[in-house]
């Protein structure tokens, strides 16, 4: 019995369907081609999309479409999104199958206002069909307040890992020693949604049944399981002398680490004591706040002082100071990696931010973050302490001023003011900016004063 | 009245009830219209060929003919009577015969052996609104996205099992007491026991161990109504293995429970469900789920009220056997293929709800008395709602309302025919227009409809020769729906381009139990789209989604505003 229900069990695809396309999206999406048919294209969905595929065709050829009508569902490199006609008419000509791939920009359906105009616009779809990739070149101007897409260090999420996935390991009476799987409805849909297999899930249910926290735990477990501890590069599942394309997810990334390279950046590293801050975390973990959720705080309280780190430069010719200090923290989910976004993390309490970290990343999982979640960042965290690496280097998100780099807390032997030596915990940041807009001094200067927060860090929990 | 019952179906929660009718509604024809709904035409609708499985096991009554002959002779038509209407059975039908008979004059007794409000108020469509009222509040407060998009912030949000349950119960209770009060206060009798007909006019009742009364009347009304059908092999305890009358009680929640049909009564109960955080998993035995709906209407329906939600399903499966739990083992669920009867999976679950339709209740009535045969349970009746005997003949004075029949398994379609009936006994010959009885399903977003669905329309046209247009406007371009952020939805009108006559409108959106009304009336009024379109709605409100609806019809130039079918008779 659920007397108590958890809030994050609703949202699910529904919470994925966006209204209609923006505006300003809305001209890209239809342009009058001849007097009476008019071209589909592929919209953009995202700022750092580039190309989408066609999820499901919701109409088939022939069919009447109404202004404001689900048409398409399409995968952006984000999420997947149902996509509305912005005129009357009939559904021609499917031009991209379901399955297929279309850049952003080109048309991937045909519309015909009359019905008598659908032979004639199949006849142009068969003509054009041929040519549809050099739309693709027509539209090459990347949007610079580009969302932070990701950095080049991917980092495990900090939600608890893998805790106990052997929780119940009655093996069902029913399941004939393993050859029938039973898992109760939502564990199946997250399984699929999570590509995980259920036949080596344990089920934790009513009689050794797979529920959905047992997917959610196999999921958790595989990344880490595939980590540090065992060095071997080769994942399961991955067939060596294979040529495997990228998902839309590997392209954006893809693009944007190119797209990275034409920024000036530099690098300040600098060593933070952490036994405060380790001391702090012990405390109050038991209240559900996380590690990402602490430093992601700090970061901000430090952005607060030094608003040019949290500026970037769109132009090439200014600045521009953002007006909240939004972090986004980079999370390897499978197949990619994306920034989910805390907002405001200057202004919102520690407890809050967490239980927001732990939605944000469940919903990264179950790729059902909106936009707003995850391209609104204003400066990117990167952790990868949680594996051991002590020192790395991150590549500068498209469209923001500054990335910083965690590496692991670690007990290191320091000499202390007063001359005495002594155990401490330290923890190497390295922060990669754009030199455009933040230079040395300013990096400097945040970098002493997050120092000075993690050290003394009564003010993250107010 | 304000709500759907459970409609029967004889297939695990398939056939919709329109299936059945080969409908000879013939609108074109000039006729005086005096009533809503109340047509002078004959209209062939058939209730009876609908229940395509042979497996309603109430057709006991085959075997008793001989009594009727002594019956008779002792049954002669009295000379004066008791009453003048004696109606068997308290349900919304009952009710709704006993009050326009009032209204009429007539002196009315009412017959019930059980509680007044029958199935509709007592163990369908009242509990199940005040579940459905408490899941919609449920989904919108755990949909933080949409709470979110409207600035609000709510934090975990929770329900108490028996809460619920109790409001569930005390909404039937008001109620049915309102029901009975309304019933007292205008003089009806309320009539308590068994009611069987012994002879021609004349009814007796009694409760079990107490002598019986005998009474007459000069008409009588059988509207005894149905109860859950249960399908061989499944058995029922009551409390793992259930059916909507156990369901409503809400005496648990379980993780898992399987449903078995996924007609209005199981999507209705999974929309419950999953609002309280069971999953479910649908058993249906076509191939595809909510076959009864507008194939259109039912994939939007199915990407909004399946795919997102903790629900799996099997289509094309009977189950076969179902064994409640017991000595720790859970509900075991035996399905076979539809289709070639082999053995295609089992099941475990924490609970299954049976909602393959319902059976009429008919059994004890004493049709053999009359020398009426039931036809699987259902009373056979003719379009004027006469029952008709073993010979083929009408019985006079006797005649067959709601659930009983079979035609159109609605609450609200028994109280029309109830007054059809008593219309026809104080002189005025009327004949119920089937077609223009909406139907509603109360899920979130509920789904509405009227009339026949595109394919229905389709062959009707081909049969008959017109064109058939289509009509659909989308929830996304209203303004009141875009304000409450429930912009998911679409009404669809089906008519006929050359006339501008409504055939049929289904709507799936908000409040679109509400919204089907404007398109019933007009169907049941005769109005054709190239009037309606002029009337005017309230801006910014949800009825202009049919307001717009109508205005996207495109109705033949030709056709006449104010032909002679279209005009309302003042009354």
């Amino acid at each position: 019995m659920a007397n108590v229900l958890q809030t994050s069990f609703l949202p699910s695809t529904s919470s994925l369907r966006r209204r209609s396309i923006s505006g300003s999206k809305g001209k890209s999406q239809s342009l009058q081609v001849k007097a009476k048919i008019r071209e589909i294209f592929m919209p953009a969905l995202s700022s750092t999309m580039t190309e989408g595929k066609i999820v499901s065709w919701m109409k088939s050829e022939g069919d009447k479409l109404s202004k404001g009508e689900s048409v398409v569902v399409v995968e952006s490199d984000k999420a997947d999104m149902d996509v509305e006609s912005f005129h009357e008419g009939f559904l021609a000509a499917i031009m991209v199958e379901e399955g297929g791939v279309a850049p952003v920009g080109s048309a991937i359906a045909l519309l015909a206002e009359t019905e008598d105009e659908i032979a004639e616009a199949k006849a142009k779809s068969q003509s054009s069909s041929n040519s549809t990739p050099q739309v693709v070149e027509e539209k090459p101007k990347q949007i610079e307040e580009a969302a932070p897409d990701v950095p080049a260090a991917a980092a495990a999420p900090s939600v608890p890992v893998a805790k106990a996935v052997t929780l119940g390991s009655a093996v069902h009476p029913a399941s004939e020693g393993g050859k029938r799987i039973v898992a109760s409805p939502y564990a199946k849909k997250l399984a699929k949604e999570l590509k995980v297999d259920l036949g080596t899930v344990v089920g934790s249910g009513p009689l050794g049944r797979i529920v959905a926290k047992d997917v959610e735990a196999a999921a958790v477990a595989v990344p880490v399981a595939a980590s540090p501890a065992k060095p071997d590069p080769v994942a399961p599942g991955i067939e060596l002398g294979t040529v495997v394309p990228f998902t839309t997810m590997q392209g954006a990334v893809s693009r944007n680490m190119v797209e990275s390279l034409s920024v000036p950046t530099f690098r300040v590293g600098y060593t933070i004591t952490t036994n405060a801050l380790d001391a702090l975390y012990k405390k109050i973990k038991s209240k559900g706040v996380t590690m990402t959720a602490l430093l992601a705080k700090a970061t901000a309280l430090a952005l607060v002082q030094h608003p040019v780190v949290n500026s970037c430069c769109r132009d090439g010719n200014s600045f521009t100071y953002n007006s909240s200090i939004n972090i986004a923290v980079a999370v390897a989910i499978d197949g990619g990696l994306i920034t989910p976004v805390l907002q405001d993390a200057d202004k919102v309490d520690i407890y809050t931010l967490s239980r927001k970290w732990k939605e944000l990343v469940d919903k990264a999982r179950a790729k059902q973050l909106q936009p707003h979640e995850y391209n609104t960042g204003t400066f990117t965290l990167s952790n990868l302490g949680m594996f051991g690496v002590d020192r790395f280097d991150a590549i500068l998100p498209p469209g923001t001023g500054a990335i910083m780099a965690v590496g692991a807390s670690q007990p290191s032997v320091v000499a202390s003011m007063d001359g005495r030596i002594g155990m401490k915990n330290q923890m190497q940041v390295n922060v990669t900016a754009d030199h455009r807009v933040i230079y040395g001094a300013d990096l400097a200067a945040f970098l002493q004063t997050l120092a000075k927060i993690v050290e003394d860090p009564k003010d993250l929990t107010f | 009245m304000h709500s759907i019952c459970f409609q029967a179906t004889g297939v695990p929660g398939s056939n919709y009830i329109f299936d059945s009718c080969s409908p000879a509604l013939a609108i074109s024809k000039p006729i005086n219209l005096r009533f809503c709904g109340l047509r002078k035409e004959a209209f062939g609708f058939s209730g009876l060929t609908h229940s395509s499985s042979g497996r309603v096991h109430f057709s006991s009554r085959g075997h008793s003919k001989k009594v009727s002959a002594s019956a008779e002779s002792n049954g002669s038509p009295p000379k004066s009577f008791d009453y003048d209407l004696i109606i068997i059975g308290a349900g919304v039908g009952g009710h709704g015969a006993a009050l326009h008979a009032v209204e009429k004059g007539l002196k009315t007794a009412i017959i019930e052996g059980d509680v007044v409000g029958g199935t509709c108020v007592n163990r369908g469509c009242v509990p199940s609104k005040a579940l459905l009222a408490v899941s919609g509040k449920m989904r919108e407060l755990q949909s933080e996205h949409h709470m979110k998009a409207l600035g609000l912030q709510v934090s975990a949000a929770g329900y108490d099992r028996q809460g619920v349950a109790d409001h569930a119960n005390n909404l039937a209770s008001k109620i049915r007491s309102n029901l009975t009060n309304s019933m007292k206060a205008l003089g009806v009798d309320i009539l308590t026991g068994v009611g069987t007909i012994v002879g021609p006019q004349k009814v007796k009742y009694g409760k079990v161990g107490f002598p019986d009364n005998i009474v007459t009347a000069k008409n009588i009304i059988i509207a005894t109504g149905s109860v859950p059908f249960v399908p061989k092999g499944i058995e029922v305890d009551g409390k793992t293995v259930i059916t909507s009358d156990h369901a409503l009680k809400l005496e648990s929640v379980p993780d898992w429970i399987a449903i078995v049909g996924s007609g209005y009564i199981g999507l209705e109960f999974s929309d419950v469900y999953t609002a309280l955080g069971s999953e479910v998993t649908f058993i249906e035995a076509l191939d595809q789920l909510m076959p009864g709906f507008d194939p259109e209407i039912g994939k939007l329906a199915q990407r909004v009220l399946i795919n997102p939600r903790k629900i799996d399903y099997h289509t094309g499966v009977f189950a076969t056997k179902i064994t409640p739990a017991k000595d720790g083992k859970p509900v075991i669920i035996e399905l076979i293929d539809a289709k070639t009867k082999e053995p295609k999976d089992t099941l475990e679950v924490d609970a299954a709800l049976i909602a393959t339709g319902r059976a009429p209740f008919t059994n004890g009535l004493g049709l053999e008395n009359v020398n009426v045969v039931t036809q699987r349970g259902f009373v056979p009746v003719d379009e004027r709602l006469r029952v008709i005997d073993t010979n083929g003949n009408l019985v006079p004075h006797l005649y067959c309302i709601g659930d009983a029949n079979g035609k159109m398994m609605l609450a609200h379609a028994a109280s029309a025919q109830g007054i059809s009936v008593v219309e026809q006994v104080t002189g005025r010959d009327h004949v119920l227009n089937h077609l223009s009885i909406p139907a509603a399903c109360f899920t979130h977003p509920e789904i509405s409809m009227v009339g026949l669905t595109e394919p229905q329309a389709r062959e009707k046209a081909q049969k008959e020769g017109f064109e058939v247009g289509v009509a659909k406007t989308s929830f996304k371009a209203n303004t009141k729906a875009l304000a409450e952020n429930e912009g998911e939805g679409l009404a669809k009108l089906i008519y006929r381009p050359d006339n501008g006559e409504i055939l049929g409108v289904h709507i799936f959106g908000l409040h679109a139990a509400d919204l089907i009304h404007e398109a019933s009336n007009a169907i049941a009024l005769g109005t054709r789209i190239q009037d309606i379109k002029f009337a005017v709605h309230a801006h910014p409100t949800l009825s202009e989604v049919l307001d717009e609806l109508f205005k996207s019809a495109t109705v033949k130039a030709a056709a006449s505003s104010h032909g002679p079918v279209s005009e309302p008779v003042a009354v």
